[in-house]
């Protein structure tokens, strides 16, 4: 049976993790390398970079960040923050991502899209999407959460499908760093409008929250930062509870 | 032991070969069929398209079944594993090796496709070279929309809405659906199990 993912997401700015709350106030969580071992130590299922601070400032996510966490580890690894083009996700590839994960540049120009999954396959492309709740559905915001986007999430959602994303990363901005807990209804729509697999973030803040977010809003990963940064849930305690709880995970370690 | 790693444009090969060299294997990227007469063992990664295994065309082909008949073991993965079978729905014009009888078909659209993630592996061939050591119930990671049926040489098979050969091991050509270099210490034991062999037929 294909198991739930727990995706641990190393928020990255100069070289080191950061974890932000409702995407400001950032605060220093360590060394991506180091953190990136624990991680796969403690039986993670996957690993995030974000070069979190890359759209705003037009940088690139560190290639030097991505080979030394790409060393630690032999799970998969995605890559995102600034990837605006085919050079851009190459060099991310070649620095030792598996897959590449793009926000804002596809809400310009969608047909990236289909360009990288034509060169590296759909696998290797990951769409994220941060949405906030609106008086008329969820809104897609770009930029770090900050540029409210005319798009609707659910429709992005099934566009960014159509288009050759192999996998949508969906960011409740609403939820995002607050530890009250998925928005649920928000992943529950999107998974059920796409084929694709859906990684939930933002909100995580106790185990209770994963079993939610994998039964209610029908997410198949769940992606999280600080819960994992500080140590308040290891993720094999939290890997335990919901196996125990009834969700498939991946027990190896 | 000196590893073949076929580059053959189907993907990035940077984790394939980190992986390879963690379980201890000398690894060189070849490109043409030439560079193969001198492998000890051989390895065919690829993801993507089952369009992109066109480009190991008759000199390839030539190339590969002459290394599998002087019994240079051989390591196919994701599409690498898929080739060794006569083809596939995904691009009927593709011919396979036809090293195993049927042909690769879509999963089934009742559930998520492509299959992401971490899934069971059903060992069905208990004296596996490949799969020796691995606990029970042990995972690994997929990513594929296409699969394999199971045959007589299916090692293991693995369930998303049908069950589908996620290992085959015919004599000393192997191959696996998932992907060992991103499975975790899973993967990692296989790679070496493979390089083992690959020591021993030397």
């Amino acid at each position: 049976m294909l198991a739930k993912r727990l995706i641990a997401c190393l928020d990255v700015r100069d070289g080191c993790v950061v974890k932000g709350v409702n995407f400001e106030g950032l605060r220093s969580a360590g060394d991506p390398a180091a953190l990136a071992r624990r991680y796969n130590e403690e039986g993670i299922d996957e690993l995030v970079v974000l070069d979190v601070t890359a759209t705003l400032e037009t940088r690139r996510a560190l290639a030097d960040t991505i080979r030394q966490v790409s060393k630690e580890i032999f799970i998969p690894l995605a890559v995102g923050g600034g990837i605006g083009s085919l050079d851009d996700a190459r060099a991310v590839v070649e620095a030792g991502a598996d897959k590449v994960s793009i926000n804002t540049a596809p809400l310009r120009d969608p047909s990236l899209i289909t360009t990288l999954a034509k060169v590296y396959g759909s696998q290797a492309v990951v769409v994220a999407i941060d949405a906030k709740r609106s008086d008329r559905g969820y809104s897609v915001y770009g930029r770090s959460g900050t540029t409210r986007e005319s798009r609707d999430a659910v429709d992005w959602a099934r566009e960014a499908e159509s288009r050759g994303a192999g996998e949508i990363l969906l960011t409740s901005i609403d939820r995002d760093g607050t530890k009250i807990g998925f928005d649920c209804e928000l992943t529950a729509a999107v998974s059920d409008a796409v084929r694709i697999p859906v990684i939930a973030s933002g909100g995580a803040g106790s185990p209770e929250h994963f079993v939610e977010v994998f039964a209610a809003g029908r997410a198949d990963a769940a992606l999280a930062a600080s819960i994992f940064h500080f140590s308040e849930h290891a993720v094999r305690e939290l890997k335990e509870f919901l196996s125990g709880n009834g969700v498939p995970m991946r027990m190896v370690w | 032991m000196n590893i073949a790693l076929v580059d053959y444009g189907a993907g990035n090969l940077t984790s394939v070969i980190k992986g390879l060299r963690a379980a201890g294997a000398d690894v060189r990227v070849v490109s043409t069929p030439d560079e193969l007469s001198d492998a000890q063992a051989l390895v065919i990664p690829g993801v993507g398209h089952f369009s992109a295994t066109l480009a190991l065309g008759e000199d390839w082909r030539g190339a590969v079944r002459d290394r599998l008949a002087a019994g240079v073991p051989f390591l196919g993965i994701c599409l690498g594993m898929q080739w060794l079978f006569e083809g596939s729905d995904e691009a009927p014009d593709a011919p396979g090796l036809g090293l195993l009888r049927g042909r690769c078909f879509r999963l089934p659209d009742t559930i998520k496709v492509p299959h992401v993630g971490w899934n069971t592996l059903a060992v069905s061939n208990t004296s596996s070279r490949l799969m020796a050591g691995l606990p029970e119930g042990a995972m690994a990671y997929f990513t594929h929309s296409f699969a394999a049926p199971t045959v007589d040489a299916t090692a293991a098979s693995t369930t998303h809405a049908v069950p589908f050969t996620s290992v085959v091991e015919l004599g000393r050509v192997f191959g696996t659906q998932f992907h060992p270099e991103k499975s975790g210490t899973t993967g990692l034991r296989l790679l070496a199990n493979f390089l083992a062999a690959a020591r021993e037929a030397r």
